[in-house]
């Protein structure tokens, strides 16, 4: 019941008594109101600002969260207040539902966090007034549209294992994931401009040979021609054959327009091929040459602009649509009557209805070739009317068109300045985070520092190097630390301790250097198991000698918390153990191959994102590096190297 | 050759007649010329009737209720209609709301001539009050009153067969459609004979206030019902 009118239940009840008197049965016994509180006032404080209202105002609707007895998880006692620490502006528009039963969505307000806030509230969207309930839904949508986009652009960067086929199509749809796709995106561009060259430059006549008639390039050199649209059509009818291979769904690939464009392109050659001995289709072949001209449309996977046009037109079918009805109706009147009116005028070209089309048509548009003019007084009138109602019935949907487009087009832009905004957005996040990450190791190096110092007995350092680190900060760490504590692993090959070592937090020079240093050395690559990372090869203080241990401990983060390894801590022990990194450019990760170099800088770094526990929407970088880091890492490419104090 | 001059002629008459029209017609739509004189466009638009109750203290005193009640009241008279009085269509939407299953129009039009005493298409703070105060605290009499008065439709002092079929087709309608046992066609106006015979003494197929008064105190069933609703507020 919608609760709004629950002051009229009272009314309501009380003219029941009109059924008393018709009724036969005796009537159920009316509930007790036993809770006969007085209407009190409540104080709702959100955030500094105190909203009052009735105790039964809020009552009206219970199931949201002022209305139930989950506000008084917010009651304060001492100000015997209900505390809400959210945002009083919003908090207007959800207090105005209650007391007008219409919730209304206040432009100004950032979509999202409206949402929120009614999330919180427990009000559900769906209940916004008619007024409102419009905008927010475009609003909503809009936004959507948006988190879609990104959502899809991450999908892109993602790297799972991609079989053959699915590499290959992602290289046809997309032809900026790698050079060989790149490569043969232009390559078609360039056989489509050349085809389409050939169909023009056909028809020009070349100049006179001994025969006087001047004749058509295509009938001069026709073997050469032949050749060029020979390769032509091989080149497109390998390519659609590879699309249709690569297809995830071959049926719906067939019915797409691009692929339909592509069929019409190059049937002409091969009827033509089939059908040149018999001189009584040639004429039908002749007309059929006319679809090579379809060609020119593959230009439109090239071009994003003649996309956006195609999409525009589509979407504006219902104007067009008009547009030409409404043509039409004119077109039909006015050649009607400028027929009639012209009928008596002798040696009128106005013969019939159908012919004055071409009249209304020339006129309406605003052409005017003058090869038919009327000559009396009354079609003059009549076709000035004419002239001039063309200009208006053409004016008016056009603009329907243009701003359909232009939000098209503008989206389009938007989607591309994003994705160009990202990147630095990333690159800022990710500093970030490289800050959190320092500030964990700059407070383990203190604490260590301060172990050296207790050791060493010296007061006064002592004091300087204890910052003074806020609580949040100290519990991170130690929390940090103790994942540290349980992540441990036996090294398999020791000439010094064979003590093992837990896997610390590493700063990210030093990182760096050990990615580097991993990369240069080739070790056979594993395969992708997760199990394997028991098998590594490891070098151990071999290499250690040319590595300058700075004091804080370097170590390689791990990407995910394997808590599977094994082995007691041991921190006061040099020990370098590398193992072997399948990051290296070996093929043998056909899906890590389309990022060269960039890839594995990257993936050295994610692996120090991933320890920085940071609340931010989870940057699209971190998900595919850390999916593709998962294998790799937990294969074994842990460079644990630890550092004698 | 004389029809084909005349087809010529013709048209030309027809096309200056048109051209001629349309540049009247485009004239008088850019109000340089104006054709009668009551064109003047009255923007008198009926004011939003806006109407304010009397004061506490009178209420208080023609009602029954106190003063507290009566603020109580009026709040949630004036939530639902900031103008101040109800009119029809308002009142048959609220009422409705109340019966979600059935059609309540036809009972909430009855309910509204009931309610709208001085029968001017609205209802007041006014009336409103004056009718709880009799349903809430009026005397048994009274509210036996208020009963025929409702019944009554034509408010001619008699119910007829006709006016009781009426209301208890609406009042059967509130019911709806789901209900068990099915509702049947006749099952009101069985209804409405039933209701004749018991209060229709002299059997002159029409109740006067007297007879129903009467009747109902004499049912037990009714008498009891009466006070059913009294601590409502």
């Amino acid at each position: 019941m919608a609760t709004g009118v629950a002051a009229w239940l009272p009314f309501a009840r009380a003219a029941a008594i009109g059924w008393m008197p018709v009724a036969n049965c005796p009537m159920p016994i009316a509930p007790r109101d036993n809770s006969r509180k007085q209407d009190e006032l409540i104080i709702l404080n959100v955030s500094g600002r105190r909203f009052q209202t009735w105790r039964t105002t809020l009552d009206r609707y219970p199931d949201t969260l002022l209305g139930s007895s989950e506000k008084d998880f917010f009651y304060n006692e001492e100000t015997k207040e209900y505390f809400f620490d959210r945002d009083p502006d919003a908090f207007r528009s959800i207090l105005n539902f209650y007391r007008t039963g219409k919730l209304h969505y206040p432009r100004h307000e950032c979509i999202s966090a409206y949402d929120e806030e009614l999330t919180f509230f427990g009000i559900i969207p769906e209940i916004i007034g008619d007024c409102c309930y419009e905008e927010y839904k475009d609003r909503k949508r809009e936004n959507l549209e948006r988190l879609q986009d990104d959502q899809e652009e991450n999908k892109d960067l993602k790297q799972p294992n991609l079989n053959f086929r699915e590499t290959m199509w992602r290289a046809f749809e997309n032809p900026h994931t790698s050079t060989l796709a790149l490569v043969f995106y232009y390559v078609t561009g360039f056989f489509i401009a050349i085809s389409v060259i050939t169909n023009v430059v056909e028809t020009v006549p070349c100049g006179t040979t001994t025969n006087q008639k001047d004749m058509p390039c295509g009938e001069r050199y026709t073997v050469a021609f032949f050749c060029i649209d020979t390769a032509c059509v091989m080149i497109f009818t390998v390519e659609y054959l590879l699309r249709l291979f690569a297809a995830p769904s071959r049926y719906r690939f067939m019915r797409s327009v691009m692929s339909i464009i592509d069929v019409v392109a190059i049937l002409p050659y091969y009827i033509g091929l089939v059908m040149t001995n018999n001189e009584d289709v040639s004429g039908a072949f002749v007309t059929l040459r006319v679809f090579r001209v379809f060609r020119i449309f593959k230009f439109s996977r090239h071009s994003q602009g003649l996309r956006i046009l195609g999409y525009t037109l589509k979407s504006c079918a219902s104007e067009l649509g008009f547009l030409l009805f409404s043509l039409t109706m004119a077109i039909i009147i006015f050649a009607t009557v400028m027929f009639y009116a012209e009928k008596g005028s002798s040696s009128s070209k106005f013969t019939s209805i159908p012919a004055s089309f071409w009249y209304t048509i020339v006129t309406m548009t605003t052409l005017g070739y003058g090869d038919m003019v009327p000559k009396t007084i009354a079609g003059k009138i009549f076709g000035s009317i004419c002239s001039l109602s063309g200009v208006l019935v053409i004016a008016l949907p056009v603009p329907v068109i243009v701003s359909n487009f232009s939000r098209i087009y503008h989206q389009n832009q938007r989607a591309d300045k994003r994705r160009a905004q990202k990147k630095a957005r990333l690159a800022r996040i990710r500093i970030a985070k490289s800050g959190s990450a320092n500030a964990f190791l700059q407070s383990k190096h203190n604490g260590l520092l301060n172990e050296l110092l207790e050791l060493t007995g010296s007061e006064e350092d002592e004091q300087k190097l204890i910052k003074s680190i806020s609580l949040l900060e100290s519990q991170h760490h130690h929390l940090l630390r103790c994942l540290e504590k349980t992540t441990v692993r036996m090294p398999l090959c020791f000439t010094l301790n064979t003590h093992s070592s837990a896997h610390e937090f590493v700063d990210e020079q030093v990182y760096e250097q050990n990615c580097l240093e991993t990369a240069l050395q080739t070790y056979p690559s594993h395969s992708s198991s997760i199990a394997s990372h028991d098998s590594p090869a490891v070098t151990c203080c071999g290499a250690s000698g040319k590595k300058n241990t700075p004091l804080p401990n370097a170590n390689l983060p791990l990407a995910n918390p394997v808590p599977s390894h094994r082995g007691p801590l041991q921190e006061l022990s040099a020990l370098h153990i590398q193992s072997a990194d399948p990051l290296s450019h070996t093929s043998s990760r056909s899906n890590l191959n389309l990022r060269t170099d960039e890839s594995k800088r990257i993936n050295c770094k994610s692996g120090r994102i991933t320890t920085a526990i940071i609340s931010l929407p989870t940057p699209p970088a971190l998900a595919p590096d850390a999916d593709g880091l998962h294998r790799p890492l937990s294969a074994g490419t842990n460079i644990v190297k630890v550092s004698a104090l | 050759m004389l029809s084909a001059i005349w087809e010529t002629e013709g048209l030309q008459t027809v096309g200056i007649v048109v051209l001629v029209f349309a540049s009247i017609k485009l004239l008088h739509i850019l109000g340089l010329i104006s054709f009668s004189e009551d064109s003047v466009e009255d923007e008198l638009e009926l004011s939003a009737v806006r109407h304010r109750p009397e004061g506490l203290e009178q209420l208080e005193a023609q009602t029954r209720f106190s003063r507290k009640e009566l603020q109580i009241l009026y709040r949630g008279f004036k939530n639902e209609c900031p103008s101040g009085v109800v009119n029809e269509e308002t009142f048959k939407d609220i009422y409705a709301q109340f019966f979600p299953q059935g059609d309540a129009s036809t009972y909430a039009h009855f309910l509204f001539n009931a309610f709208d005493t001085d029968h001017n298409g609205s209802v007041s703070f006014e009336d409103f009050v004056m009718g709880l105060s009799i349903l809430l605290r009026g005397t048994v009499q009274e509210k036996l009153i208020w009963a025929f008065n409702l019944y009554d439709i034509n408010k001619d002092g008699y119910i007829t067969k006709e006016e009781m079929l009426d209301i208890m087709k609406a009042i059967y309608d509130m019911m709806g459609k789901c209900t068990y046992p099915v509702l049947k066609e006749e099952t009101p106006r069985q209804h409405v004979e039933v209701f004749f015979q018991k209060m229709d003494k002299n059997k002159d197929g029409v109740v006067t206030i007297d007879e129903f008064i009467d009747c109902c105190q004499n049912d037990e069933n009714i008498m009891r019902s009466m006070h059913l609703f009294e601590n409502v507020l």
